[in-house]
């Protein structure tokens, strides 16, 4: 009879019950998170975690059981991740995110925010002053179907920047639509084809300051400027400083790349990649909020002075918001 | 064991058989990737396939189109009671509802606690850190937005110029680009693609495994069984793969099929059967011996791999 057993049954007897109380933590844990677990769990987790590794070490070399090893191998993995996983909940992890970590991604990085500041109004001053001198250019930059082109008149141009009927029905398409048009799609490609040494975001970022520029060339002949302004930075502040972020993050990943030190350019790359995702998260929250201005603000407000008033304050607040030192809170990060 | 000394007929497809079966062994350790804990002891985790991944993708872009659909439904359900205006706003609300559902579904569902979205879950996967740290929601969100650059930027740009007969070889150069990341995942031993590479991510294979009884312990009649015994040289005929095959066995086939393994290793290893004893019976007991018999001479550093293995 104690001839039939073996070692590695034996083994196997002492410690399933362990195992399988461990299963159940995690399982549980999985489920509903470090909440759901009892103090007693959280007393026993550890000591079962590591009796599972080690087990898992003993199985491999003395059973041939393969259902015990496998067995083992998972529980050991789904452990491990939850032990030296992310611990802090989502709603902790996104309040630090607004509190702190975003502001200080996108203040580290004021290098790439300033050469995605420089392409965009670069390529919007060089499109306005050639527009200004020949009209021809914003056929270059535009098609046709756009109604306000330099053969429109004042009124036409005029009737555009303000909104006569306003129905919520309108606002809240204008609102969706906001979303769905190429911004976010752009803030999302800007950072995207970072990782081909920056060189597409560069030639995105252009293009679009570009189609602004020549906007605004026409807009800037026939006297309209004072109002343009009034109805593109209203939600403009924001969501240019959007696209630049986009932009920033962007080049964040292709100058790791390109230039990667001492590092592999590959440790390089990831590395830049997690500080630029999150300026790109906040990219596409900023663009959100661009959104709703664009779709509310903009139909319901048709002072100028209104309009200037939140363009000036938004942008105190983004600068205020990302650049202002602030006491720092340890340096926890998940 | 009187071995003859030609070779038996089937001796070169056995051969045959059996270097196939050490190839697929050998990828199948390809896939391995050995994390050691801080504890010091060595996770094994498993690379997952393009093909499973793949799968998960569809399965993800297909929930995502049941939730939109869904969406779009309940909400045309309940703007129908209104008039056109009650139309307007319906669909307004829907896009916004949408472009959540589009932009954030792998995002959500990766940070979450299972790293692993439903997809993913289903086919057993999940995504972890490449060096074994932990999995950071920056992470998750640049190999999520970087899905989009490979996948569905020149999906859309295919779609529209395809229409409207823009030059051929643009289209052929979108193919191309196309081709090129959503088969990155096949040119490099990891089955990364591009936003795991920017990310520090991987995927793993790590479905949750119930665990058996043991065979060993199952002894349904342990009078009558106690009676089978094997003598060594019985045993030394098998190794661990056909242990393993055994296991597979009795854990999942169908009674033909154990009655045609017990007939073929009572022939093989010249064993007489017992009135009375069952094939279930036969076969356990077998288990046990050849399984015990095994881990004893491993515990002595022999391990037999399999029946040509002769040590």
């Amino acid at each position: 009879m104690s001839d039939r057993v073996m070692k590695s049954y034996r083994f196997r007897e002492e410690r399933e019950a362990d195992w399988k109380q461990l299963e159940q933590i995690i399982a549980r844990a999985e489920s509903r998170g470090v909440g759901g677990l009892s103090d007693k769990d959280m007393e026993r987790l550890p000591g079962l975690y590591r009796q599972a590794v080690s087990s898992l070490s003993v199985a491999r070399t003395i059973s041939l059981d393969q259902n015990v090893v496998a067995y083992l191998e998972t529980l050991c993995a789904r452990a491990y991740f939850f032990v030296y996983g992310t611990r802090s909940r989502m709603s902790e992890r996104i309040a630090q995110f607004f509190a702190r970590d975003w502001a200080a991604a996108v203040s580290a990085a004021k290098g790439p925010t300033l050469l995605a500041f420089l392409c965009l109004f670069g390529g919007a001053l060089l499109a306005f002053f050639l527009t200004l001198n020949d009209n021809e250019w914003y056929w270059t930059f535009h098609s046709g179907w756009d109604s306000r082109n330099p053969n429109a008149s004042y009124d036409e141009l005029r009737a555009t920047l303000y909104e006569t009927d306003r129905k919520i029905v309108d606002m809240l398409g204008a609102f969706a639509a906001q979303l769905f048009s190429h911004n976010s799609g752009i803030a999302i490609f800007a950072f995207a084809l970072g990782f081909a040494f920056g060189i597409p975001t560069a030639v995105l970022l252009i293009y679009n300051g570009v189609y602004l520029g020549s906007f605004y060339a026409v807009f800037w002949q026939k006297g309209l400027a004072y109002e343009l302004t009034g109805w593109l930075f209203i939600h403009g502040v924001t969501e240019l400083f959007a696209v630049i972020l986009a932009g920033a993050a962007g080049f964040m990943i292709g100058g790791a790349v390109a230039f990667p030190g001492r590092k592999t350019r590959m440790q390089s790359m990831r590395e830049a990649g997690e500080k630029a995702a999150m300026v790109i998260i906040g990219a596409v929250v900023t663009l959100f909020l661009a959104a709703l201005l664009e779709g509310f603000g903009r139909q319901l407000i048709n002072s100028d002075t209104v309009r200037y008033t939140i363009a000036g304050s938004s942008l105190i607040f983004w600068l205020g918001y990302f650049y202002l030192p602030r006491r720092g809170v340890g340096d926890r990060r998940d | 064991m009187t071995e003859a000394v030609a070779p038996p007929p089937n001796a070169v497809a056995e051969g045959k058989r059996r270097r196939a079966r050490m190839r697929a062994r050998e990828a199948e350790q390809k896939r391995v990737r050995s994390l050691v804990t801080p504890e010091g002891a060595a996770l094994n985790l498993k690379i997952s396939t393009f093909s499973e991944r793949f799968g998960a993708f569809i399965l993800d872009v297909s929930l995502q189109f049941v939730i939109m659909f869904a969406i779009i439904f309940s909400i045309a359900f309940i703007a129908g009671a209104f008039d056109f205006n009650g139309w307007q706003i319906a669909w307004a609300v829907a896009q916004v509802l949408i472009f959540f559902v589009r932009n954030f579904y792998f995002i959500f569902f990766e940070i979450g606690r299972k790293a692993a979205t439903p997809g993913k879950r289903a086919l057993g996967l999940r995504v972890a850190d490449r060096k074994g740290g932990r999995l950071t929601a920056n992470a998750v969100i640049a190999r999520n937005f970087l899905r989009e650059l490979e996948f569905f930027l020149p999906l859309s740009v295919l779609f529209s110029f395809g229409a409207e007969g823009v030059a051929g070889w643009v289209n052929w150069l979108l193919l191309i680009w196309c081709g090129i990341f959503v088969l990155f995942p096949l040119f490099n031993k990891d089955k990364l693609r591009i936003g795991d590479l920017v990310a520090g991510t991987m995927v793993i294979h790590a479905p949750k495994v119930q665990l058996l009884d043991d065979i060993a312990s199952a002894t349904p009649a342990r009078e009558s069984t106690s009676a089978i015994v094997f003598t060594p040289a019985q045993l030394d005929v098998y190794g661990i793969h056909e242990l393993h095959v055994l296991e597979d066995v009795l854990r999942q086939s169908t009674p033909e099929i154990k009655r045609n393994v017990a007939n073929r290793i009572a022939d093989k290893i010249g064993y007489a059967p017992q009135t009375g004893e069952t094939d279930l019976a036969f076969l356990e007991t077998f288990y046990a011996a050849l399984r015990r018999h095994l881990e004893q001479r491993m515990l002595f550093g022999q391990r037999k791999e399999d029946k040509y293995d002769q040590r």
